[in-house]
């Protein structure tokens, strides 16, 4: 009887371990990919909404204030999402017979609220708080992107732990001054470098990494 | 396919708790809504509007003449900043009426600089803040009473500033008139950068 295992089993069986360590790096590598992509974080992807609001048109065509409709961001966990009237401000006189607009004129008439479907949604496992971060010098635009420039709105990045902590670990990088936050395509007047920590110190901002200040 | 069944998997349940968010639907009431207004009839404790001078800008039922508090630099700034979030789609920055919603086909706002606004009382534009003028809606939802008051003395000071003359500006700072726009701003900014060192 022939021997089970040739000569060359040796090299193969040496070869194995490294094929393996191989495999399992590259799965790892994969779902680390993976759970960042936008697949599941969400990003980048629009949502048909009730009405396709454009935020570039109204924001970065017409130059209205971010607070024009998202009033409470300054004092409220959530920076709000306007009721109909709002709309109604403008658009009982412009475009008032477009049949684009009929969802938002029966939603005024009837009383009954437009189903907006929420494009930024952290975990309920977060605490998050949209007035703190704007009385620190957040920029809009440093979490929710070149809204100007959005004709469908998506999430600009993955809102994961990572992410937030990215900030969170060091605010310098992204602080702005409190008159710029609601500025779209701000550009600071001096290297940021500079800048970030001499806002930091004036704002008194804090960089908290403990998990108790977001999972509370 | 197995690794992005663990990634999809690993979410969802503690994600979306049963509980319900700002503004998330809530099929128990009939429309729809989870955060509910205030029953009628009823005030939360410390929002008693029993101030008519400052709720309703009007003291025995003519418009008021005086603002209900007084107003200092950071007041003005701040009304500043409020009138053009919420006022200069339609006004335009300096109040002519001219702004960017009139020039998409809103009705023709009204400018401040006309006779009968810039005699009009401080009450009077809180009011038409609050409750809308002709095509203008109300504005009570948006802004909220305080920040009111500061947009009123904000478009006085714009109605002034149309109406000013250089004996106005204090003598110190009349060599700004002359730079540049530019200059002037950096001008401006240059003492404060100085302070920061």
């Amino acid at each position: 009887m022939s021997q089970i295992f040739s000569k060359s089993a040796n090299a193969w069986s040496k070869a194995s371990i490294f094929a393996v360590l191989g495999l399992l790096a590259t799965i790892g590598g994969a779902v680390g990919v993976l759970q960042r992509s936008d697949f599941v974080t969400s990003a980048n992807q629009f949502k048909d909404q009730p009405v396709q609001f454009s935020h570039q048109h109204h924001v970065g065509g017409i130059g209205i204030d971010c607070r024009y409709c998202h009033t409470s961001v300054e004092v409220s966990s959530t920076a709000g999402i306007p009721p109909t009237k709002t709309c109604i401000n403008c658009h009982s006189q412009i475009w008032s017979t477009s049949p684009y607009l009929e969802p938002v004129r029966s939603s005024f008439r009837d009383d009954k609220p437009l189903k907006w479907l929420r494009v930024h949604d952290t975990p309920d496992f977060v605490y998050f708080n949209h007035s703190i971060h704007v009385k620190k010098g957040m920029g809009c635009e440093t979490c929710h992107g070149r809204v100007d420039k959005m004709p469908l709105m998506r999430q600009q990045n993955s809102l994961q732990m990572e992410w937030c902590l990215n900030c969170h670990r060091n605010p310098a990088q992204f602080v702005r001054p409190r008159s710029e936050v609601f500025t779209m395509g701000y550009v600071p007047a001096v290297d940021q470098r500079e800048l970030g920590p001499q806002l930091v110190a004036e704002y008194k901002i804090q960089s908290l990494t403990n998990c108790s200040v977001c999972h509370r | 396919m197995a690794s992005s069944a663990l990634a999809a998997g690993c979410r969802q349940d503690m994600h979306d708790t049963p509980r319900y968010e700002v503004f998330e639907a809530n099929k128990n009431y009939p429309d729809g809504r989870a955060s509910r207004n205030l029953p009628t009839g009823t005030v939360a404790r410390g929002q008693l509007r029993d101030d008519d001078h400052f709720y309703t800008g009007k003291v025995d039922g003519f418009f008021a003449a005086e603002f209900p508090f007084a107003l200092n630099a950071a007041d003005m700034q701040r009304g500043q900043e409020r009138y053009t979030a919420y006022c200069t789609p339609c006004h335009g920055q300096t109040g002519d009426g001219k702004g960017m919603v009139v020039q998409r086909g809103l009705r023709q706002a009204a400018t401040y600089h006309q006779d009968r606004l810039r005699t009009a009382a401080p009450g009077y534009f809180y009011d038409v803040i609050s409750n809308g003028f002709g095509a203008m809606q109300g504005y009570a939802e948006q802004i909220p009473p305080r920040d009111r008051w500061l947009i009123a003395g904000y478009v006085r000071a714009l109605q002034l500033s149309q109406n000013a003359t250089v004996d106005d500006v204090p003598a110190a700072d009349r060599g700004r008139l002359d730079a540049a726009p530019a200059a002037a701003a950096m001008a401006a900014a240059e003492p404060a950068k100085k302070a920061e060192h």
